[in-house]
């Protein structure tokens, strides 16, 4: 979707403002938020893609001033209601109607479910449609759901610079479209060809594009 | 989740967001408490769980790791060689693969090419590596720059690259995640793995940042 979650390019967001020796979280709820929503019991198929796509749909001038995890706390909210999991009644009360499960991620599963190596590469018969080193556009493509084709990439050609193998494909995974795995291409784009003229003739910009996103140029 | 709830008019997402917020705590402490308690009665979280994560990302998983690998490339030329043709696999032997860091590559930066990571998209980072992303990676700034104006983000944090170095900025924008493999400083010839890993910097594995030798 074409939302403010979609940055690059965009001017006027000023100077990046550094902490030095910044700590993992800066309140301790920051942490509460962060592991509520890393270890919480998810619906079936949930996905990661699903997860951002959540974020995506947050107002846009929340997206720009809220804290980092009161999003995460705004994604976990909308899995609970989309999915049934708790009510809205519920969850402005604070207050549980349902009956208890008992099947909570333990504490002591943590250390696993962060090492998990389970990755989104799926086995795919089709050929690659792509070679290294031939040239490709990047569709312009307007999706109102997940995507991960940037929009300053849209229309703009670039080069196949290296192959990932298939992946599961985030604009059908976040919509309960099942994995629909793609071959996946590291993709390099010339500066100039993105930013006109004043770019640096030297620089280039590398995004991971799936096959559905490009077309040959 | 049903597949029906899934491939629903997205517009209706939002449109029920709205409605919900205003009768949620605006304080994100009290919030994220009223939603925690919920959770935990309705058996969905265990609080001990999340006090295991948060202390995990606080003392276990951190900018550390990646300065082993990188140690580890400087002094061992058969590893660097593995590291930059299968990250994956040679990370894997570490034992620093995980969520957020299944797929892994690293980029070797030198005298005449730089290497930048961004998420413009969200803020996907190298998190078994790394750790959690500090605040300005996850920022309007850093992420709407990144890829329009490196040099000028190089130039804020300090680092000003000769003309001729030839600048690639990767968008994280897959389940794959870099981390860069910074230049090993000079005068640091007689130094052990060790002493080398306490040189290297989180914002040098990311691109932002050069390691000195100090």
């Amino acid at each position: 979707m074409n939302s403010i979650h979609d940055l690059g390019g965009m001017h006027g967001f000023g100077a990046i403002d550094v902490e030095r020796n910044e700590p993992p979280f800066h309140e301790a709820w920051e942490g509460r938020a962060g592991g509520l929503l890393e270890v919480m019991t998810f619906p079936a198929g949930f996905t990661v893609d699903r997860f951002r796509y959540l974020r995506e749909t947050l107002r846009p001038d929340l997206y720009l001033t809220q804290n980092y995890y009161e999003q995460w706390m705004y994604i976990a909210e909308q899995t609970l209601l989309e999915s049934g999991m708790a009510s809205r009644e519920e969850l402005a009360r604070g207050e549980a109607q349902a009956p208890k499960r008992n099947d909570a991620m333990r504490a002591d599963a943590v250390w696993g479910f962060l090492h998990d190596r389970t990755h989104s590469g799926r086995d795919l018969d089709d050929a690659p449609r792509f070679a290294i080193g031939q040239r490709v556009r990047a569709r312009n493509m307007q999706p109102t759901g997940h995507t991960r084709l940037p929009r300053y990439a849209r229309g703009k050609t670039g080069c196949i610079a290296t192959r990932h193998g298939a992946h599961v494909l985030p604009d059908a995974s976040a919509h309960g479209k099942g994995d629909t795995p793609q071959h996946l291409y590291s993709v390099r784009f010339a500066a100039r060809e993105l930013w006109g003229e004043h770019a640096n003739p030297r620089d280039s910009v590398h995004l991971d594009l799936w096959e559905s996103y490009l077309e040959p140029a | 989740m049903n597949q029906h709830k899934h491939a629903h008019d997205d517009s209706a997402d939002i449109a029920h967001h709205h409605s919900i917020h205003a009768e949620l705590p605006s304080d994100p402490a009290l919030r994220v408490k009223a939603l925690e308690s919920l959770l935990t009665e309705k058996g969905l979280v265990d609080p001990a769980t999340i006090d295991a994560w948060v202390e995990t990302y606080e003392s276990k998983i951190g900018p550390r790791n990646g300065a082993k690998v990188v140690a580890k490339a400087w002094v061992d030329s058969d590893f660097k060689r593995r590291l930059l043709t299968d990250a994956t696999k040679a990370i894997g032997e570490l034992d620093m693969l995980g969520a957020q860091g299944q797929h892994m590559v690293v980029l070797e930066n030198t005298p005449d090419i730089h290497n930048l990571v961004v998420c413009t998209l969200c803020s996907c980072y190298p998190l078994p590596v790394l750790g959690l992303p500090p605040v300005w990676y996850k920022s309007a700034p850093y992420r709407s720059r990144a890829v329009i104006d490196p040099r000028g983000v190089l130039k804020e944090f300090g680092l000003e690259l000769p003309e001729h170095v030839k600048i690639r900025v990767w968008d994280s924008t897959a389940e794959v995640r870099y981390l860069v493999l910074p230049e090993r400083p000079a005068g640091t010839e007689g130094m052990n793995e060790e002493q080398l890993a306490a040189l290297v910097t989180r914002d040098s594995m990311i691109g932002v940042g050069k390691v000195s030798a100090r």
